[in-house]
């Protein structure tokens, strides 16, 4: 079976700075891998550089998405051809109803496939059964989209847009931080439900304990836009004990070499 | 998503740019008092309605031109304009939409609301004003029954001068302002509404517009009487094809609204803007529309999606006279390439326990303007009077404006005022975040400006709600991404 996601030698910059100094990174599917690394060192530009931010060049390199160019694509085109970002910072939207949000979304995907609108109550019980796999308020459908909810629910939204637009390739940047623990327990969950042979996850953390309750099949570590180590789960543990400093040295010496 | 894309997104042609082939008969361009005398016989007009006329005329004569709205044209020659255009068909004027020159039926079809159909949905009495004159009127006989006049101003003139008499002026006095009088001296048609006491209007009653005859400035004037206890909602909408040369509109409306009477009166307007990059060609709108509420316990509501217009000058009024009545603004105006829009409302509390409400809704992309300026004023009388009013601004792209002149002028310490206005961006995070989920820039953009307008929205007449938010979709629409 050919790789759901294949980046070689991607760099890519933002005004002028590059941020992304050659990555690659191949991902089968029904993998999970976890992205770690210091503040700033290009974990949330490589997540919007997949989901096609226009802001962020892509200055060399090739990114395959199920053997096709992702490079290609407008972000709207490889949202509907299953690719998801749950957002480090999701935006708000006000006017607009989170199930109007939602329900756009759907038909904008299912239309791309071919298939024909979702109804009205096929859709509300739809959305019913995945709130309830993320434990999320039902108040937070009616309101407009993410505005004014707290940082928490925000994230609960994520998971729960996913878990509604069943994406291919789910790219989860941050989504446990500032949770607490039984959040945090609950959007792992939404997650491993979602887990399936035929998705693949991308996790992007600085917590360990995330790990624990999704169990990653790789952990990477990015340092100043490279990806200096990956190793399985337990490189995760190592960085907990250690920090990121003897990865940075590491790479000092290399850049230095 | 960037701000150049989001630029681009603002400049979309206008759609209904076209000329319908119909002849014309006009009258020669220029104003002076044969001008007028002409417009009135050709009118077939009584001796007191010339007199009204020239009475206006000669006022006109002596008022200047506004300076004061935040808007900019160059100046207009008043003695180029033609000021009556009529089909030639204006003799045998038709009977039934049957008897209506296709050429016109086809003109409404191309803007999407055909006649045809517009009949058909029942509920909408269509009285469709061509250019100056009526040439359509249906359900008029329905009406009739229930003693609701509803016909065209020059009927009403030659066919129930009493009523016209009384109250024509009664709101909008022939002095009013600049573009007031001119209308007052040279109006060439309109609406004439008459609905008995006790009377609920049975159905929207509806009026298309549409300019076209090159070079013809349009003068229509409006009158809606709601006598005690009656209720009706009127509905205006309209269009106008492409053209070159700058064009003038000069409306007025009045509504009387007696004892328990309610009026609500929703305007759509799309006419054409001008060309996007220069501005050349739109029309500009300067509109008087006001209302007075006479009696007890009567109300106005106003409700307007404006689109188009190079230059839109518009402040739809409320005179709350009668103790208890109400008076009510909703509006969306957008405004895009060069596109200017100062508009807003007056609120007059005259009687005792008078309420207002004002939500206002202006969105601006490419190069557009949009002034709101409201006057909220509550004299001594009005013991308990309150207000309410929300300006709110939509920017689209970085080359837009928008202000807010909002004036307060309390006179009674009973008064309650209450005011709040925001200014809100769609933000290229928003654009990207709903692409993200498979929603297109379009798409979102459409999502976000009808989220914004949702409480004006809200307030109007089920088929143009449906039709605004189209229209804000076209006129947004293709320019961004
Ligand atoms: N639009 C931008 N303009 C300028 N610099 C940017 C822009 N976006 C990102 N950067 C810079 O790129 C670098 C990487 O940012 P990025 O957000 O990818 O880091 P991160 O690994 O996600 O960090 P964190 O762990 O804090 O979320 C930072 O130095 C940041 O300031
Ligand atoms: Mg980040």
């Amino acid at each position: 079976m050919s790789a759901i996601l294949e980046i070689k030698d991607l760099c890519a910059s933002v005004e002028g700075n590059e941020i992304l100094k050659g990555i690659s990174l191949t991902i089968n599917p029904g993998e999970v891998h976890a992205i770690m690394g210091p503040n700033g060192s290009g974990k949330s530009t490589l997540a919007q550089v997949l989901a096609g931010r226009e802001e962020y060049e892509i200055t060399s390199g090739e990114v395959l998405y199920k053997t096709e160019d992702l490079t290609d694509m407008d972000p709207e085109e490889r949202a509907r051809e299953g690719i998801f970002l749950a957002f480090q910072y999701p935006v708000e939207i006000p006017g607009v109803s989170n199930t109007y949000f939602l329900k756009a979304a759907l038909n904008a995907i299912r239309k791309h496939r071919g298939e024909k609108e979702i109804d009205a109550v096929d859709f509300l019980r739809l959305v019913r059964e995945k709130m309830k796999l993320v434990h999320m308020d039902e108040s937070l459908l009616r309101r407009p989209v993410n505005e004014g909810f707290s940082g928490g629910e925000k994230k609960r939204n994520e998971i729960f847009h996913m878990a509604v637009l069943e994406p291919t390739l789910g790219l989860l940047d941050e989504t446990d931080s500032g949770l607490d623990i039984d959040a945090l327990k609950v959007v792992a969950e939404g997650v491993n439900v979602l887990r399936q042979d035929d998705r693949s996850f991308v996790v992007i953390t600085h917590y360990q304990r995330l790990l624990n309750y999704i169990v990653p099949d790789f952990v990477h570590v990015l340092v100043d836009g490279r990806i200096v180590r990956s190793g399985g789960k337990e490189l995760a543990l190592e960085l907990e004990e250690k920090g990121y400093s003897w990865l940075e040295a590491e790479v000092g010496a290399l850049a230095t070499a | 998503m960037s701000t150049a894309m989001l630029e681009e997104y603002a400049n979309r042609e206008y759609e209904f740019g076209f000329v319908t082939d119909i002849e014309m008969e006009m009258v020669p361009p220029g104003l002076n008092e044969d001008t007028i005398r002409l417009i009135s016989a050709k009118k077939k007009e009584p001796e007191w309605m010339l007199e009204w006329r020239l009475k206006a005329y000669r006022h006109w004569l002596t008022m200047e031109e506004p300076a004061w709205p935040n808007v900019e044209y160059p100046p207009i020659d008043y003695q180029k304009m033609v000021y009556f255009a009529a089909p030639k068909s204006d003799a045998d004027r038709p009977k039934s939409l049957d008897e209506v020159d296709p050429e016109l039926l086809k003109t409404y079809e191309k803007l999407g609301i055909p006649l045809k159909e517009q009949e058909m949905l029942a509920g909408v009495a269509v009285d469709a004003v061509f250019d100056s004159v009526s040439v359509a009127t249906t359900f008029k006989s329905k009406l009739a029954d229930m003693g609701i006049i509803f016909c065209s101003f020059s009927e009403a003139v030659l066919e129930h001068p009493d009523l016209v008499k009384k109250y024509l002026g009664s709101v909008v006095p022939y002095s009013d302002n600049f573009f007031a009088t001119l209308n007052s001296a040279v109006f060439s048609d309109g609406s004439f509404v008459y609905i008995p006491k006790g009377v609920r209007c049975p159905m929207e009653l509806s009026t298309y517009f549409r300019i076209n005859a090159m070079n013809t400035g349009q003068f229509e004037r409006t009158l809606i009487v709601a006598d005690e206890g009656s209720y009706v909602s009127y509905l205006e909408g309209c269009t106008a094809p492409m053209r070159d040369e700058n064009q003038l509109h000069a409306a007025v409306v009045e509504l009387v609204a007696l004892g328990d009477a309610t009026i609500k009166y929703s305007t759509v307007q799309n006419w054409y803007p001008g060309d996007l990059e220069t501005g050349k060609g739109g029309i500009y709108n300067f509109v008087t529309k006001r209302g007075k509420c006479d009696g007890p316990r009567s109300k106005i509501s106003w409700t307007q999606v404006e689109t188009g217009s190079a230059i839109t000058w518009k402040y739809p009024s409320c005179i709350l006279k009668g103790a208890d009545s109400v008076g009510e603004f909703y509006s969306v105006a957008l405004t895009k390439g060069r596109q200017q829009a100062d508009t807003g409302t007056k609120m007059i509390h005259i009687g005792k326990n008078t309420t207002s409400t004002i939500i206002s809704k202006g969105i601006s992309a490419g190069r557009g303007q949009n002034t709101y300026r409201g006057q909220v004023k509550i004299l001594r009388g009005a013991d308990g009077a309150r207000n309410f009013s929300q300006c709110d601004s939509m920017l689209i792209g970085d080359q837009c404006g928008a202000h807010t002149f909002p004036y307060i002028d309390v006179n009674n310490p009973t008064a309650r005022m209450e005011h709040e206005a925001t200014t809100s961006k769609i933000g290229e995070d928003q654009l990207f975040y709903c692409n993200q989920r498979g929603i297109s820039t379009e798409d979102a953009v459409s999502m976000i400006v009808n989220g914004f307008c949702k409480e004006v929205f809200r307030e109007l007449p089920m088929e143009f709600a449906v039709e605004a938010q189209k229209l804000l979709e076209i006129n947004l629409e293709g320019s961004v991404g």
